[in-house]
């Protein structure tokens, strides 16, 4: 299991690379895609199916959108060699990287292994969800039941987003 | 002065001479195999996001996969057959609607434990069941229900205001 | 212990995108693929391993189930995940309909 993980994503990280890169931002959009559908591998190989179908159908019509917008305008990009800035944003991001890789490898190491249960609250949740909820689906139960604040909070969040897009394009109500 | 919506849009020349289309190609709509085979299936897709969304508690779904599918129906049915496909006009359509509406009976169900005299906001008080059956699990399938429509309109709106309502440029 | 290293180089890559890139377009981009590596991080601390998936069968109870707490706070994030990048996707087509190009350096450098 832990193989095949580290395999998929292995092969997002060249995707996500490639995407950087890209001379054409078509080609980039489309290999953006190549990061979130290998998620919903690595999300079926977890064991979660509720994350594999809403992460399937939400990266389609991400990308629909981001096609919508590269499509109506032009699509080359003037790659030109980097200048002084550019040296000095990618000398930056180096030491950056290096700095927050050394620390994030000193902090992993105080986790378990993976695979066994790292988290404290599983146990109560498991055996009392069924009972107290009634449901036979667990992350129903968690999501609706236990933490319903954060289910509220997240209708708010796409009634905001929803209101901040309008609002930007200016689009207009009836009259 | 607000650089980015404070002025004007200008015209169809950007300002470092960018070129801009003139008019979209995909907003006619497709060939006619895409839209006999669209007719076919959208009803079938949209039925299945409302069957995700009421075996929420037994199956694995609910309210978010549910909804993001039943927006991917009308997605498909609007890119299949373009724009003036439900007399889409460049003003805002009436699917804010369903979605304000939504978040408010959420709201009023949270609170309606409140009224009942105990002190806990999101008490699941409707009776529970027995596991396993499709009536059960208290006021769960309600919030399904709810935050399913919910979440459809707002992906709805955010559809259509980026891909076909942009084209407006006079204020 | 790869896998977590793994996930968070995908991390690094989103974050390297982010600093040295000049179009609007692949800054957009890095978020989502940043947004993607912290998804794939919750889910892999909740696995456990033989687990089954946190459906109860009461006729069949499993012995094992996988923790149902990160995936309940991931399925939140990835819808809003999606409203944040349509928002950044509304205040790209308005720059470029301001400006005409997706280059930050001549935007930087026009002012209005």
């Amino acid at each position: 299991m832990e193989i095949a993980i580290s395999i998929i994503t292995g092969l997002m990280i060249i995707g996500a690379l490639y995407a950087i890169h890209a001379k054409d931002l078509l080609s980039a959009v489309i290999a953006c895609g190549i990061v979130g559908y290998g998620l919903v591998i690595c999300f079926l190989l977890l064991k979660a199916p509720d994350l594999a179908i809403v992460q399937i159908v939400v990266e389609t019509i991400t990308l629909i959108i981001m096609v919508a917008v590269v499509l109506d305008s032009s699509r080359e990009e003037k790659f030109s060699k980097p200048d002084g800035q550019g040296y000095i944003s990618i000398i930056t991001s180096v030491l950056l990287i290096v700095v927050l890789f050394y620390f994030f490898k000193l902090s992993v190491e105080t986790l378990d292994v993976f695979g066994s249960g790292t988290l404290r609250m599983a146990a109560p949740y498991i055996e009392g969800a069924t009972d107290k909820t009634g449901s036979a689906n667990l992350v129903t139960g968690v999501v609706f039941d236990f933490r319903g604040y954060d289910t509220m909070g997240e209708a708010t969040v796409l009634v905001t987003a929803v209101l901040g897009v309008l609002t930007i394009l200016r689009i207009k109500g009836k009259k | 002065m607000d650089p980015l919506l404070g002025e004007p849009a200008p015209l169809r020349r950007g300002a470092r001479g960018g070129l801009i289309k003139q008019k979209n190609e995909y907003m006619k709509g497709m060939t006619v195999i895409v839209k006999k085979t669209t007719q076919l299936i959208a009803g079938m897709v949209f039925l299945y996001g409302i069957y995700v969304i009421i075996h929420g508690h037994l199956t694995p779904g609910g309210g978010f996969a549910g909804g993001v599918i039943m927006a991917g129906s009308f997605i498909l049915l609007i890119l299949a057959f373009g724009s003036d496909f439900m007399h889409l006009t460049k003003e805002e359509s009436g699917t804010t609607m369903y979605e304000n509406l939504a978040t408010l009976v959420v709201v009023f169900l949270a609170a309606s434990g409140l009224l009942l005299g105990t002190r806990i906001f999101f008490l699941n008080w409707l009776p529970k069941g027995t596991v396993g059956q499709l009536v059960s699990a208290g006021m769960l399938p309600l919030y399904n229900i709810f935050i399913g429509i919910e979440v459809a309109s707002s992906i709805l709106t955010i559809f259509l205001a980026l891909v076909i309502f942009k084209e407006e440029i006079s204020e | 212990m790869i896998v977590y290293l793994l996930c968070f180089v995908l991390f690094l890559t989103g974050l390297y995108g982010l600093i040295t890139s000049r179009n609007l377009v692949k800054i957009a981009i890095s978020m989502s693929v940043m947004e993607f590596s912290t998804f794939l991080f919750f889910a892999l601390i909740g696995y456990v391993d033989g687990g089954v998936a946190p459906i109860v069968d009461p006729a069949d109870p499993a012995k094992i189930y996988v923790d149902p707490l990160p995936q309940a706070l991931v399925l939140t994030a990835i819808v809003i995940g999606l409203a944040t990048t349509a928002m950044m996707m509304a205040i790209i087509i308005r720059l470029y309909r301001k400006y005409g190009t997706f280059d930050i350096r001549e935007i930087k450098s026009l002012r209005g």
